[in-house]
């Protein structure tokens, strides 16, 4: 077991606290900076899209995770973000400033989105926000003099200061230092008292309320919040399709977000990264299985599709913190190793809010 | 055509569409109110069915209504099957729970369909191919009036099924009241699961029908989202709105196609979903629920 031991009023504020963190944390950011010199281009265009991912996951966990606000839509500001960036740079905004532009352009568009949608909760939100991305695919195709419609609109190389950043290692430093900036960003937004916020609304409104937090105020900025770091996802997803068209935001990219936030467990920064790491991966760990099934198998249409559906259904069922519950798990055995008491995980009851007449 | 003519021809294709969108919310409604769960499977049932349909009836050769009555069989065994399986573990668990594993469950049985059937669409003949009836100058596909006829046929025998007959009682007991209904001698699991297998039944009476107007195909389980439409404009919860949200749905995107601009057909519902929800979420004919703490 490890115990805080401050000896600095300052010690309290780090986010790394532990000797044993910094180094695991530090490691893996010298493995991730030094990987372009030794990975081929395949991995690193590969492992620029998880990062891609990691991001857009990363801001339906504020919304979701952190707020407790279900969006199957948010596709949709992955798209905006996308058609905005694109649509800048070929004005001929440079990108260091259309990459922060179009994020926040996304946060607005998700205020617009969130005022009206916060009125409704739970189930209702749910539809709303489906509804509302299909209604921006079809929105995105029929608005051709700006998205250039369904036969899609190219989009510019990156480039920095008039450099091309061409070649996968620089866009995969690119998506790197976005992902970690995004990611000190939101742990410091979280443990801030707008963060704080986000937690009393998710787990009950009317104490949060009666605390004096603003709800509808707090819902509407978790929006925002999540929508901007969505739509930064978003611009980045655009120079790694090179090709934008409305089929690449469909539900099925929503629902895969959604499948993120779920799997890697709900209500942690790790989780999304982690949910975002394995559900990116996965079609290339399948592709790579498949020659090792008997051909009957492994030539059938619809394998993925069927194993993300299994591999969500039992991470419902049977670990619904997701991965990162999991791995709190494993630490919490490895460290208390003799000692380790199952109980101390176990879920208290938590009970549905029924519609039922009572 | 004249104008009138177009209209009235849009309100019976209106109708055929929106009378198969009401028994999808139908089912939505019946599992809904049995376990809270909102069945974004749905839709998967549906085209599980249409392609089940297409086995018997292209494949083995089976006659229509035969082979309609086998699919609404298979489906209803499958759909308990899942409620008994699966949906009730998660008794109990917040609505998201639900939500996410009936999301699981379609992409399983996506992926299921398209590895069992492959992923080129098909297509059945049914009885009334080329048949039209004409009443008032205005030419009506037979098929389109079975349809209708059909989705009436099942709505009333449900709504009969749940006013006289015992386990009908029961199942709005158990929907009502569980523990009230338990103590009353009502089985509620059992109860539940049958309720999934009628909502089932229902998924699969509307693939059968769907199918013969558009294609067989994975692609039928948009259906579901229409659903959610009717369901949210008829007043979620209630039977008669998941009915009445159904057919005004399908005659809103039917009207849509020919008055408004091009393309707002395929939005029009959700168009209609979002401002339902935000002007009036209790919908046209559902209860306002106080908010409970």
């Amino acid at each position: 077991m490890k115990f805080d031991y401050n000896t600095r009023y300052s010690d309290s504020f780090k986010l790394l606290r532990h000797t044993d963190q910094r180094i695991a944390y530090g490691l893996l950011l010298m493995v991730l900076v030094a990987l372009p010199w030794v990975a081929s281009k395949f991995l690193m265009a590969e492992l620029s899209y998880v990062f891609i991912l990691c991001i857009a996951s990363l801001g339906l966990m504020v919304l979701t995770g952190y707020t407790g606000q279900v969006s199957l839509g948010h596709a949709a500001f992955v798209a905006v973000g996308a058609y905005a960036h694109a649509w800048m740079l070929s004005k001929g905004v440079p990108l260091l400033l259309s990459l922060p532009l179009s994020g926040l352009l996304c946060a607005a568009f998700g205020v617009a989105v969130g005022v009206p949608a916060i009125r409704v909760s739970g189930l209702y939100l749910a539809m709303v926000t489906l509804a509302f991305s299909v209604i921006v695919t079809h929105v995105i195709g029929h608005w051709g003099s700006v998205t250039g419609g369904f036969t899609g609109l190219a989009v510019n190389d990156p480039a920095i200061f008039g450099a091309a950043l061409s070649g996968p290692k620089a866009f995969y430093f690119l998506c790197l230092a976005v992902l970690v900036l995004v990611i000190l960003a939101l742990l410091n937004v979280l443990r801030s008292g707008l963060g704080r916020a986000f937690l009393g609304v998710r787990d009950s409104e009317a104490a949060a309320y009666s605390l004096g937090i603003h709800v509808s105020r707090v819902k509407v900025i978790a929006f925002a919040l999540s929508a901007g770091v969505t739509g930064l996802a978003g611009a980045l997803l655009a120079h790694h399709t090179k090709y934008l068209t409305p089929d690449a935001f469909t539900l099925v990219l929503s629902m895969e977000l959604v499948l993120m936030v779920v799997i890697g467990g709900l209500g942690s920064l790790r989780g999304a990264v982690l949910g975002a790491v394995l559900i990116s991966l996965l079609p290339t760990l399948i592709s790579r299985i498949k020659p090792l099934l008997p051909e009957q198998i492994a030539k059938q249409f619809g394998m993925e599709t069927f194993i993300f559906g299994l591999i969500l259904a039992l991470f419902v069922l049977f670990e619904p913190t997701g991965i990162n519950g999991r791995w709190l798990k494993f630490r919490a055995l490895v460290e208390s190793f003799p000692l380790y008491r199952r109980d101390t995980f176990r879920r208290g009851k938590r009970y549905m809010k029924s519609e039922r007449y009572k | 055509m004249t104008s009138w003519q177009v209209f009235t021809q849009l309100t019976v294709n209106g109708i055929a569409v929106g009378a198969i969108y009401a028994l999808v919310a139908l089912g939505l409604v019946l599992t809904y109110k049995a376990t809270e769960v909102l069945n974004f499977a749905q839709g998967d049932l549906l085209a599980l069915s249409a392609f089940i349909a297409w086995g018997l009836i292209a494949v083995a050769g089976f006659p229509f209504w035969l082979a309609f009555l086998c699919t609404v069989i298979i489906s209803a065994v499958l759909a308990y099957g899942i409620d008994a399986v699966v949906i009730r573990q998660i008794a109990g668990q917040p609505q998201f729970a639900g939500v996410m594993l009936t999301i699981a469950l379609a992409f399983m049985l996506r992926g299921a369909i398209s590895m069992g059937f492959g992923p080129e669409s098909r297509s059945y003949a049914t009885p009334w191919v080329g048949q039209t009836t004409t009443f008032g100058g205005v030419a009506i596909a037979n098929l389109q009036l079975v349809i209708v006829g059909t989705a009436l046929g099942v709505t009333a025998a449900l709504l009969l099924f749940f006013k006289s007959t015992k386990l009908g009682m029961a199942m709005q007991a158990a929907s009502q009241n569980q523990l009230a209904a338990y103590l009353n001698g009502v089985r509620v699991k059992q109860v539940n699961s049958l309720v999934w297998a009628l909502a089932g039944a229902t998924a699969a009476a509307g693939g059968v029908l769907l199918a013969p107007i558009t294609l067989v195909d994975v692609t039928l389980w948009f259906v579901v989202l229409k659903a959610l439409a009717a369901l949210v404009l008829g007043g979620f919860g209630s039977i008669a709105g998941a009915i009445v949200g159904g057919l005004l749905i399908g005659l809103i995107e039917q009207y849509a196609g020919v008055y408004l601009p091009d393309g707002s057909k395929d939005v029009v519902a959700y168009v209609v979903l979002i401002a339902v929800l935000i002007v009036r979420p209790q919908g046209l004919l559902g209860e306002a629920h106080g908010k409970r703490v």
